[in-house]
């Protein structure tokens, strides 16, 4: 979404930091960003140039004596610099890791000076505001929530791309109207917002109105603004697994719980969706993802459970179905699936066993094959070869 | 002074605005548990990430813990220290780091002494319910130091140290997320580093990530070996500071029990390096008289300031980052070097020993010490003159391995000829002591006078960086330094290269406080009252010395007749004074 | 008796030099020297670190440890078109992993790898903001959306020499 902005309308971006220069005292601006954008690294490049072409940035803007240049920095792979204080010491050219505030970059920010610290979607806002005025920008959203949200909604659902929704908008809105309903008819599981820092909601958020308060209140986040919708196909368990696996990629490792209890959650969640989890498992989960909210040093590593808490709190029943009946419903856990050919279907036509590459199907000429558990893969092989459709999984 | 009120455990305290959780609970007796928070006040020291988070506390209406150690205390706080959302973070934090720690302390050379070992102790952790992946490098050696990088836990006080402290920047944090790790660029061997061996990042590692390389299996050998002769020397800050291994309080001056406990351990000969360091500021001393006079008779080409060079960190930290400015240090051996020449040369023909028969060994509180046994230059033909040496923390094991009860042991005298010392030598122990034994002599030699007092000191202190003007009637008002941690030498360094140094005479120490806080001296955890302790027992046992000053030594003086001659002659330049190389990195370009 | 020695030719070196130069030998532009060394070598080997750490004054730890925090830097050499297949949240719930089990099959490497003549190398990232078209791979910058398994063989083909 920001990258969308910076593409689409970087001048915004530099107009308001410009703005936001002026009214703190400051003469530099520097924008940080992913080295993963060129496009957008390049168009800024282009609109720095024309800005100060047309003397909109650089020494005496507009008459007015005020000096202002921004320069690019780009990031190198690293979520986390994300984080204000990682972000910092990335564009001081050190490692990206977060330290303890206070002092908060207003205090003492890059090299020691005081720093504002903003996202695009704020800096993108402010113009509008000015040139519209506040009483406009407050009409639009909810009480606490003012104004308006880019929302990158993705996943299955029908119309997928960026939205620019007021505050205050129901999921079921979303979904529904703008986003035309489910992929392929397929029935509506969750919707997980906020990146990996985020939670899902469920059905019975739907009829809620989004703003920065009800998110939390739900157990998730607005955050990155992504809005990722998902079915039934979707394991639960397996999304949280997939973001702690990303959380634990991303982690800078400078603090215990994230560095270490993050992996810990991992390995934990894997357990389970191998199978081989066990109700104390469930506890484990639990507690250290309130040890690792309670103490994590920045933001990442204090929600990086979420995922794991919002599906534990709103798909419990899916995680015990992992656990004790070894079962998952969205038939995503490969090693949960079980491969089955079902006798009255099956032909004995061979073509199963020959196919399968760890020799787990035994069965003579015309008569019905079995599938050897203990040996079996899981690899689908079977599935494909078989022209009867005998067998199944569940 | 500003003030504020808060409370904690339910007790109210009042605080200088800006102290710390930690900082003000202990001032209530309240011990909240820290691991990576390191300082060593007053000595500049310090380590403060906030990232091992085990000295979390509850703070009223805060949405996450605190980490006590960096949260400064605010007005009407309320803290809990030792509540059960506390306690079991504080718990689950500490099992998180003992999952990816190997479970070896019974082999591990911290074992007793692991910050990491008490604190799991003290918490009372039976079991780890945390199992997954643990961490796989490879234990690796240098002369002095061995890394465990499976033990470290990312605490960063070395980190800190290496940077921060000595800017030498040898290890640091490597790679992200649980494969994190301190270490060096490419995983390299430290010896492949510009690591110069200081050894301080073993003095603050709270666990067994880094600790010294361990001779004393050697050392029971050679005393076993029938076809050895054994000798021993001492350094002066080992006898302030090796009681601490025995429960005695710190600044327990032991100098008799250590020579007795050696030769009960079995060496032949208990020397002193006192003796040497006596030594040391004979030749010493009369470089600087000569590069001093020669520079105030207008001589461009004489290098002054002169810098010592009796820290073995010290040497190294010049030969790779300074190397063109190497001629500025004095090229005097330190006193372990001189009494390791003069051991196997005089003193061996005296006794009648093939040099490569008797076994020299050093009692260090140095870790760097062990890689100077081992350079080329001081040896014959692979023959070291100082075969190696040990800490003040292997002395310790060694009495122990040995039986010995240390604090039931009557005084004993070292051994002469190499025995005897004066209070000029002790203070080599502490940092400006050096200083102050040189000026001891030095301004004696330059007047032709004797000295008016002894002490000097406006060269005392535990300030990092100290400087003095020295009125030498007649001769000129002599300027000197005296720096600990090699930041400080750096700074030096950069005067000196950019001609604006305004010394003639400088004392560098790698080590805060000088060796008394050697890396090879027993481990303070923090405590900076311990150093000062020894600071102030080094200065004690000066005091207590009958002779203070070096050329007053009888032994020093007599081995000058019999075999040296005089200070600096062809022969003492031969065995007494060394040379330096150029160790820095370079770009072979082709 | 000596120092370490560090190998590189004239050309590199001097190379590096005059990257570090054009950003005035500033320790604080490390990460941006790093960039501009890595699009010129393709990736940083140890002696290019070395040097680096040389201009600017600042040891080489203090390079190794931003070069092996960031993903984006590599101490091996890529291949000549360097595939990257997003791993975000809407690229894996429309099964991102399916196309990497294709691209790993059809290229005999798996992440992280390069083949053996050196022409393609494999490598995961997250999100380059493409949602709209997950699942999403890139190669050399260019992106391809929508992907089905199916696509991937064509798309390699485009390769062809």
């Amino acid at each position: 979404m920001d990258r969308s902005l910076l593409e689409g309308d970087p001048h915004s971006i530099l107009e308001a930091m410009a703005i936001c220069g002026y009214c703190i005292g400051a003469d530099k601006g520097l924008i940080y960003i992913r080295a993963e954008y060129p496009l957008a690294i390049h168009r800024l490049q282009v609109a720095i140039q024309q800005a100060e072409e047309y003397g909109l940035l650089g020494k005496d803007i507009l008459g007015t004596g005020f000096n202002f240049e921004i320069e690019l920095r780009y990031g190198a792979g690293a979520f986390v610099c994300g984080e204000e204080t990682a972000l910092i010491h990335s564009m001081e050219g050190k490692r990206g890791e977060p330290t303890f505030k206070p002092p908060f970059p207003a205090q003492s920010g890059y090299l020691g000076k005081p720093t504002n610290v903003n996202n695009v979607e704020t800096y993108a806002n402010i113009p509008v505001i000015i040139n519209k005025g506040a009483d406009w920008f407050a009409s639009i959203g909810t009480e606490k929530s003012k104004g308006t949200k880019v929302f990158a909604l993705a996943g299955k659902i029908n119309n997928v791309g960026l939205i620019e929704v007021p505050m205050g908008i129901t999921l079921r809105e979303i979904i529904y109207e703008i986003g035309g309903g489910i992929k392929g008819g397929k029935k509506f599981k969750a919707v997980q917002t906020g990146g990996p820092s985020g939670g899902c909601l469920t059905e019975k958020h739907l009829d809620t109105p989004i703003d920065y308060d009800s998110l939390v209140a739900a157990g998730s986040m607005m955050g990155s603004g992504g809005m990722i919708v998902m079915d039934e196909d979707d394991c639960m368990v397996a999304i949280a697994k997939f973001y702690l696996g990303f959380t634990v990629d991303e982690s800078c490792g400078k603090c215990t719980p994230c560095r270490v209890g993050n992996r810990r959650l991992l390995e934990i969640l894997t357990k389970i969706t191998d199978g081989k989890g066990t109700m104390e498992d469930l506890e484990e989960l639990k507690n250290l993802s309130a040890v690792i909210k309670d103490t994590a040093l920045c933001g990442l590593g204090q929600t990086s459970p979420n995922p794991v808490l919002s599906t534990i709190n709103n798909f419990w029943d899916e995680y015990v179905e992992h656990v004790t009946e070894k079962k998952c419903r969205a038939g995503q856990c490969k090693a949960l699936k079980k491969y089955m050919i079902d006798p009255a279907k099956c032909k004995g036509c061979t073509a199963c066993a020959r196919a399968c590459p760890v020799s787990a199907i035994s069965g003579t000429l015309k008569n019905p094959h079995v599938i050897n558990q203990l040996d079996c893969i899981k690899c689908g092989t079977c599935v494909e070869k078989c022209k009867f459709g005998a067998i199944t999984v569940r | 002074m500003d003030t504020i009120k808060l409370t904690i455990d339910n007790r109210e305290v009042e605080v200088p605005r800006g102290t710390t959780i930690l900082k003000a609970a202990e001032q209530m007796g309240i011990k909240i548990p820290t691991l990576c928070h390191f300082e060593l006040e007053g000595l500049a020291l310090e380590n403060r990430p906030g990232g091992c988070r085990v000295c979390v506390v509850e703070v009223v209406g805060r949405r996450n813990l605190a980490p006590a150690c960096i949260t400064e205390c605010m007005p009407d706080m309320v803290v809990k220290t030792n509540s059960f959302r506390a306690l079991n973070a504080r718990r689950t934090v500490l099992e998180l780091m003992l999952s990816d720690h190997p479970n070896d302390c019974l082999q591990c050379p911290k074992s007793g002494h692991c910050e990491l070992q008490s604190l799991a102790a003290d918490m009372g952790i039976r079991d780890i319910p945390y199992k997954g992946q643990q961490s796989q490098y490879a234990k690796e050696f240098s002369p002095s130091i061995v890394r465990d990088a499976n033990k470290c836990i990312m605490c960063r006080r070395c980190e800190s140290v290496c940077h921060e402290y000595q800017s030498v920047g040898a290890i640091g944090a490597i790679e992200r997320g649980f494969p994190a790790v301190v270490s060096t660029a490419f995983g390299k061997n430290l010896t492949d580093t510009n690591c110069v061996l200081c050894g301080q990042c073993v003095a603050v590692c709270p666990t067994g990530a880094l600790a010294e390389v361990d001779n004393t299996g050697k050392i029971l050998r050679d005393i076993a070996n029938p076809n050895v002769k054994t000798c021993v020397q001492v350094a002066p800050a080992v006898r302030v500071a090796l009681g601490e291994e025995f429960g005695m309080p710190a600044g327990s001056i032991v100098t008799g029990k250590i020579a007795a406990a050696l030769k009960a351990i079995g060496f032949d000969y208990v020397f002193d390096t006192d003796w040497s360091a006596d030594l040391t500021i004979m030749e010493e001393g009369t470089e600087v008289i000569g590069r001093l006079k020669a520079y105030l008779a207008g001589d461009k080409n004489v290098k002054i300031p002169v810098m010592t060079s009796c820290c073995p960190a010290w040497v190294n930290f010049y030969e790779k980052f300074y190397p063109e400015l190497r001629d500025y240090p004095s090229t005097a051996k330190s006193p372990q070097g001189m009494f390791g020449a003069t051991v196997k040369t005089y003193f061996a023909d005296k006794i009648g020993v093939p040099r490569k028969n008797l076994v020299c060994v050093s009692v260090m509180p140095c870790v760097a010490k062990k890689y100077e046994c081992e350079r080329e230059e001081l040896g014959v033909n692979g023959d070291p003159d100082v075969n190696y040496s040990i800490t003040t923390r292997e002395l310790a094991r060694l009495i122990k391995i040995c039986n010995i009860d240390f604090n039931s042991l009557p005084d004993a005298e070292f051994d002469s000829p190499l025995g005897e010392s004066t209070g000029a030598a002790v203070i080599f122990g502490a940092t400006g002591g050096v200083m102050e034994a040189a000026l001891r002599t030095a301004v004696e030699v330059l007047t032709g006078e004797t000295l008016p007092r002894i002490d000097f000191e406006e060269v005392r202190g535990l300030d990092g960086v100290r400087e003095a003007t020295i009125p030498v009637p007649g001769v000129a008002d002599l300027k000197v330094a005296v720096v600990y941690g090699l930041k400080n030498a750096r700074m030096i360094m950069e005067q000196i290269k950019a001609g604006e140094c305004p010394y003639h005479f400088v004392e560098v120490m790698a080590c805060p406080g000088g060796c008394i806080d050697g890396a090879g001296q027993p481990y303070h955890h923090g405590d900076a009252s311990i150093i000062r302790a020894r600071h102030a027992a080094i200065y004690e046992a000066d005091r207590r010395m009958p002779l203070r000053k070096s050329h007053e030594n009888p032994e020093v003086q007599a081995i000058y007749k019999e075999f040296y001659g005089e200070p600096c002659s062809e022969k003492s330049h031969h065995l007494l004074h060394t040379i330096y190389f150029d160790k820095k990195i370079k770009f072979d370009i082709d | 008796m000596v120092g370490p020695k560090v190998k590189i030719s004239e050309s590199n070196f001097l190379k590096i030099k005059e990257i570090c130069e054009s950003f005035d030998n500033n320790p604080g532009e490390l990460i941006n020297v790093l960039h501009k060394t890595q699009e010129h070598f393709g990736f940083l080997p140890e002696e290019v670190q070395q040097v680096v750490a040389d201009c600017l004054g600042i040891p080489v730890g203090r390079v190794y440890g931003v070069v092996s925090f960031y993903s984006f830097f590599t101490m091996k050499p890529k291949g000549k078109y360097a595939i990257s297949v997003c791993l975000g949240t809407a690229c894996y719930v429309k099964g991102a992993e399916k196309i990497l089990d294709a691209l790993k099959s059809e290229l005999k490497i798996s992440e992280g790898g390069v083949t053996d003549d050196g022409k393609f190398s494999l490598d995961v990232l997250r999100c380059v903001g493409a949602c709209g078209l997950a699942p999403v791979m890139t190669i050399n910058g260019k992106t391809y959306g929508r992907l089905v398994p199916e696509h991937v063989k064509e798309i390699l083909a485009e390769y062809a020499e």
